[in-house]
Formats: C-alpha cells, structure tokens, sequence
C-alpha cells in the first residue's frame, strides 16, 4: 500500500480487520459457489446472489452484476474462480466513486455541514475529524447546531474538548441557523482554516426538517457566499436498503457533496454505499471503524474492493 | 410506513389480477416478485426464500388455482403467512417485581436512550407507575446528560453517577437507590455496543446477570439491513432478551427488520417507536402491521388513537353547540388542535385504507393548518363567535394580521359554513362520528 502512506500500517489492519467478516462472507461464500465447478451454473448464481445480497448491496445493483457476469460466462462459457473473483472486482470498482481529495484552498475557512439520520454517528464522525484535520496543523472550529436533541451540544463540547478544538454554541432549542451563522463569522473572524458544522439527526422523508436544512444552507451563505463547501451525509453501514432513500432524499435538500461510512467495524457489510455511489455519483470519502478519536479512516475505493477480495 | 413493500406486492399482484384463473407459471412469477420485494424491504435473505416457498405451497395446496379471485385468496394467504412470521399475537411487557427491572441494549445509536425516556413517560402516565431512569452508559460523551435531560422532560427522577465507570455497580447502586426512594420500576439504559465487541457483551451479559431484570429488551434500529439477523442473534445468545423495540419507523424504510426478526430469535417485537418526540412509542400490533404491509391500512390503530386523544367531553360540549346553530371559529380551532394531536398527518393518512399509495410524493405538511390557525387567531373574540359579523374591512384587518390574503381569508369562511352545514346534517357528532364512519368503511374494505 505504498501509494497510501498517510494510511498508517495499523490503521490498515484495522481496515483490514473491521471489513474481515464482509470478506469471509462474500468472498467465502462465492469461492464455495464455483468450487469444483468448471463453469457457472444456476446454482452458483444462486450463492453469488446470496452473497450479494446478504452485503446488503441490493437487488437492483446485484442484478446488475450477475447480468454482466451471465452475459460474460455466455460469451466465454467458462470461467474460473480467478477469473471470477477479477470480474466481481473489477465490477463493484465501477459502480464506486471514491478517492479523496484534499480539502481545497479557498477564500476563509472550509466550511463542512454534516447531515443524516438519527443515530448514525454524525457527532463522533466530527470529533474524530476535527482531530484528523488539527493534526494535519489546521484551525478548526465547530458549529453546535444540534440544538434539538437532549445533550447533543454537551457531546459535542466533550468532543472538542478531548481534540482541542473551538466550538460555538448557543442554548438548547436556540436556532440551528443562527448557531450557523455565529459559528461561520467567528471562524472568519478568527482566520479558521476549517469548519465543521453538527446538525441534529433527521429522518429524511420529515419535510419540515429537511426544509429546515436549505434555510441552513442559506443562512451560511450570507457569511461565506460558497459555504458549505461539503455537504457530508454520514450513512450507517448496517442500515439497509433505506440508505438509498436517504441519500436520495439529503442530496434533494442539500446538494450532498460525499458521504461517510460509519461502523464498519461491526458485522454489517455496508454493501448498500456500493449502489449509493453508483446511482448519485458521490464520492465516498471516509470510513468510521471504532469509537476512538484515531478511528476514522480515509475511504480508498482500491482499498475497499481489495479488502472484500483479497 | 411500509408504503413501499405495499406498492411492490401491489406489482406481483396484478400479475396474477390480469388471470381469470391462476396456474402454476404464474404463482412461480408472482412469488419471484414477492421475493424480489421482501428482499428490496431488507427482509433477510433466507427469511424471504423460505417464507415465498411457504406461500407458494399453500397456494398451491388450497383451492387457489380454481378460486374465483385467486388474487384475494393469495392476498389472504399472505396476509396470514405474513402475521404469522411477525407472531400472530401482540405482547406486552412484564410489570412483575418489586422494583420491576428492565435492561435496555442494543447497537450505537439504535435509539436506546430516547425509548428509555419514551418507555418511563409511557409507565408513568399510563401504568401509573413511579420510575426511575438509570443512566449506565458510561462511554459515549455526554450520555449521562442526555438521559438526564429527558428524565427532566418527561417528570421522572433519574440515577446518574459520573464518578463511578462500572455499569455493574451503578445498576446495582440505582436498584437499591429505587427501593428507598419508592420507585416501582428501574429502567436502565445501557451503552451502546457491537455484536463482535467480546468485552462490551461480556460487560452486558454482567450487568443482565447481576440486577437479573424483569423484562430485557433489544432496540433496533427499523432502518437496519441485512445485519439485523446477525445482531439479533449475537445479542440474544448473550442476553436472552425478552423483546424487541424496533426505532425509527416514522421514516419511509420498508421495515423488514420487523418481518425477519420474530422469525429469527422468535422474539416478540414488544414496542415500536414514531417519533422523536417522547410520546412516540406505540405498542407493536404484528396483525395490524400484516394488514398495513397488504395495503390495507391501519384502520384500526387510527381509530384507537382517535379514540384517545379525543376528550369526550370536549366533543358533547361541540355537538351540542351545533345541534344550537353556536359553532363558531374557537370550536372549530379546538376541533384542529384535536387533530394535531392525533399525530403527524402524514402518519394518520397513511393509515386510512389506499391513502398511503394516494399520497406518496405528496408532501403533507404539519403546518397544513398553520395559515388556518393564524388566520382565526387575528380574530376578535366576537368574531369568532360570530361569524356572520365578518364584512369586507374586517376581512382585509385579518388578512393583514395574520399575513394572508383577502382570499384567503374567505376560502376558510367558505370552508367553515359548508363544514357547520355538514355537522349539522351528521346531526353533530363531528370529527368523531366521521372516524365512526371510517370504521364501518374500512371492514369491508379490502385489496
């Protein structure tokens, strides 16, 4: 993993380990399928299928790619376990906008407006990146505009804390767009190079909720006419299907500009962000694997695929 | 809630609608369909192959192929199969004990924290019981605080100790706290952990063993995927949990969590939540929630919950001012805010039989009686009473106070005179006789 030296050699592993379970059950699954077999049959269609399907990426995008792969084995009418596992991979590789991409000089701070449903992490995602960014020598500021949730300001305020951070805060129940647009002045007063912005989790078919999001987005603008800058949807690997309605439904709102991935370490798969990608074309930009400050991880899509397959 | 599932089946069953009679082909289609759907709905993979094979044999079994409409039939088959695999009867929680002992765990932000609050608001006013809120997550930042906030929001105490790290001892230190200070049920809120966490669950199954609750109940996320079999299954080889509580199904996820995991830990799935705010927990009706996968509608759970927030009295002092011709503006906003209590709208439509197909992509709004309300609030008391006093200076003083238009304003005049003369006709029974009505409408109403 040459090319990635920012990823630190037990940061892979942790990688390595937190997708583990999806590439025993995928990878294990699928070489079962075609073991002994000279060619793909009905059968081992099936167990692909399942295996697929069971990583949570979904009927629509494995139907997908089991039609490539009937049309390849029908053109070739034969195909071995290699071949197979290069073709999978070289398949799921398309359908994934991942790579990341250093956060972009602009005039004033980098402003980044974290979005999504209830529980999915969105919170700890913050902490750990306003860790990630001040180690990488920048100015961070946070924006408490979680003011609906009981506590979330507290955490947050905890979070910034333990990474030794700014935060601007008001009281519970206050205006998320007025927190907002305290936040953005003061972290233009302030020479901030990045700010990261807590929102309170919301389902994404709350139409109130979500409207609210856009008058947000506009408060921001008055203060830095291009912010936010990102729109970051947190997604939760062991949500299903839903996923994709969330994504539909945030990028609706708010112009969704990448996504996070958060509890990978756990036993979902986090199939689904393979279909997310592939349908709305946003790149995948980080990966949580744990609670602790450290754990989270620059997505690499190279990465992600190789760990399923390798 | 399952408006989704419900639209997919509708597809496999006009597959078979569009046959006078119904042959083996095309049950084979059909169930590659319902398969197809349940898997979309996040139903495990298994679950789904073998509940589609169930169906398809006793469809073939019975009398479908020579049925006049196979399609109901089958529709009933699945109906029955359906609430079968979600357990064909509602449970409820165990109340036993002195103090009763429940265990809340689950996965990170599964909603643990927020049903705890719901759960202890829920005991208090409805079971009138005292309970005291356990705050035992000891990791995540700000935890103790948060379920301190809702303790203070729903009127309950609450056992926090923030030097003290051992879940163990603080379970076990709220549990004697709860028998000195006349508490009759501990609920106690645990941290947030993964199924693969060997010391987290070791941690768990410790506390379990150590206040050995009453009632231990699981929390999962309604939105969760494939990975719902396997956390159910790890957490209840180590917990032996009591029930379930699936979260968040005020959202539009196809929920089939809740089709899989009854069937797979045979579990009962005791409560479910709807919202974020604290009386948005409801009790899990798997009959119901088989009729509302179907289309059906939730015919049933709209009256109840009708029947609970309407006061009585309320509606006897309205019908008796309309049977006197003195409804005026102030009822008519008692009758709206009645309403909203009821719920979200989108909730309640959602529930009337073929409405949620009907409004899906439309955007209902809670503030669809916002412009109303205001428009009634720039009244003054006597035009509120006094409809008829409503001339053309008066009608542009309240367009301008409440920020509508003259149109506007006579829109809702309009609506509330067609409305009286539609109470009167009903000979004043209201909005409660109107969900009387509904009630006789939705027994005969089918797919």
């Amino acid at each position: 993993m040459g090319i990635f030296n920012f990823f630190s050699k037990d940061k892979k592993e942790k990688l390595d380990k937190g997708l583990e379970k999806t590439k025993e059950n995928v990878f294990g699954k699928i070489s079962r399928a075609v073991a002994g077999k000279s060619t793909i049959d009905e059968l081992a269609l099936d167990d692909i299928e399942e295996a697929l399907i069971t990583s949570d990426i979904g009927v629509e995008t494995t139907l997908k790619i089991i039609g490539k792969l009937e049309e390849r084995v029908a053109k070739e009418k034969y195909i071995n376990t290699a071949e197979l596992n290069d073709f999978l991979k070289a398949e799921i590789s398309l359908l994934l906008n991942g790579g990341y991409d250093e956060i972009p000089k602009v005039d004033g701070p980098y402003v980044i407006m974290v979005v999504g449903v209830n529980g999915v992490g969105k919170t700890t995602t913050i902490g750990k990146l306003a860790h990630q960014f001040k180690q990488q020598g920048k100015k961070v500021v946070l924006g408490a505009a979680d003011t609906f949730r009981a506590a979330a300001v507290d955490q947050l305020v905890i979070w910034a804390d333990r990474v030794g951070v700014e935060i601007v805060k008001q009281d519970m129940g206050s205006d998320p767009a007025s927190v907002c647009f305290d936040t953005l002045q003061s972290a233009k007063a302030s020479g901030a190079d990045v700010v990261i912005i807590d929102t309170a989790g919301r389902l994404h078919n709350n139409v109130n909720l979500m409207r609210e999001l856009g008058k947000i987005r506009n408060v921001m603008a008055k203060v830095i006419p291009e912010a936010p800058h990102d729109v970051m949807l947190v997604l939760d690997a062991s949500t299903g299907q839903n996923a994709i309605e969330q994504a539909k439904q945030f990028t609706a709102a708010t112009e969704v500009s990448s996504i996070t991935l958060t509890k990978l370490d756990g036993t979902a798969k986090g199939g689904v962000v393979i279909g997310i990608s592939d349908q709305f074309q946003i790149p995948v930009r980080y990966i949580g694997v744990g609670e602790g400050v450290e754990d989270l991880q620059v997505f690499n899509k190279n990465e992600f695929v190789d760990s399923l397959f390798n | 809630m399952f408006e989704n599932l419900s639209e997919k089946l509708d597809k496999a069953f006009k597959i078979l609608k569009g046959h006078g009679s119904i042959s083996e082909i095309n049950v084979a289609q059909t169930m590659k369909q319902i398969r197809k759907a349940l898997l979309a709905a996040d139903v495990d993979f298994k679950t789904a192959k073998s509940f589609t094979s169930r169906v398809q044999e006793k469809a073939m079994g019975e009398k479908v192929l020579t049925a006049i409409d196979p399609g109901q039939l089958l529709t009933k088959i699945m109906k029955d199969e359906l609430a079968n695999l979600m357990g064909s009867e509602q449970s409820a929680i165990s109340l036993d004990g002195s103090p009763t002992v429940i265990l809340i765990a689950g996965l990170q932000g599964s909603g643990k924290t927020t049903f705890s609050g719901k759960l202890a608001l829920s005991l208090k006013s409805k079971n009138n019981k005292r309970p005291l809120l356990v705050a035992c997550d000891v990791y995540r930042p700000a935890a103790i605080d948060q379920i301190g906030v809702l303790a203070e929001q729903v009127g309950v105490d609450v056992y926090q100790d923030r030097e003290n790290k051992n879940p163990v001892e603080i379970a076990q230190a709220a549990i004697k706290h709860a028998k000195t200070n006349g508490h009759n049920v501990v609920i106690i809120d645990t941290a947030g952990r993964l199924a693969v966490d060997e010391q987290m669950m070791k941690e768990i199954a410790a506390v379990k063993s150590a206040v050995n609750p009453n009632e231990t109940l699981f929390v999962v996320d309604a939105m969760t995927g494939q990975d719902a079999v396997n956390t159910a299954k790890s957490f209840n080889e180590r917990l032996n949990f009591d029930g379930v509580v699936l979260t968040k199904l005020d959202g539009d996820t196809r929920g089939g969590a809740a089709l899989t995991i009854r069937s797979v830990v045979d579990k009962p799935i005791k409560f479910i939540g709807t919202s974020e705010k604290m009386d948005g927990l409801d009790v899990f009706h798997p009959e119901r929630m088989a009729s509302r996968i179907l289309g059906m509608g939730d015919v049933i759970s709209l009256v109840e919950r009708a029947q609970q927030q309407f006061d009585e009295e309320e509606s006897r002092r309205v019908q008796k001012k309309i049977a006197k011709n003195q409804f005026g503006f102030d009822d008519f906003l008692k009758q709206i805010q009645q309403v909203k209590k009821m719920g979200n709208m989108k909730d309640l439509v959602g529930m009337i039989p073929g409405m949620g197909k009907a409004m899906k992509g439309v955007d209902m709004d809670d503030d669809a009686f916002k412009g109303i309300e205001a428009i009634i609030h720039s009244m003054t008391k006597q035009e509120r009473e006094n409809p008829k006093l409503l001339n053309g200076s008066r009608k542009k003083r309240i367009a301008s106070g409440s920020g509508t238009t003259v149109v506007e304003v006579n829109q809702l005049i309009k609506q509330f005179s067609q409305m009286g003369k539609m109470m009167k006709m009903m000979q004043g029974g209201g909005a409660k006789q109107m969900i009387q009505m509904m009630k006789g409408k939705g027994g005969t109403t089918g797919m």
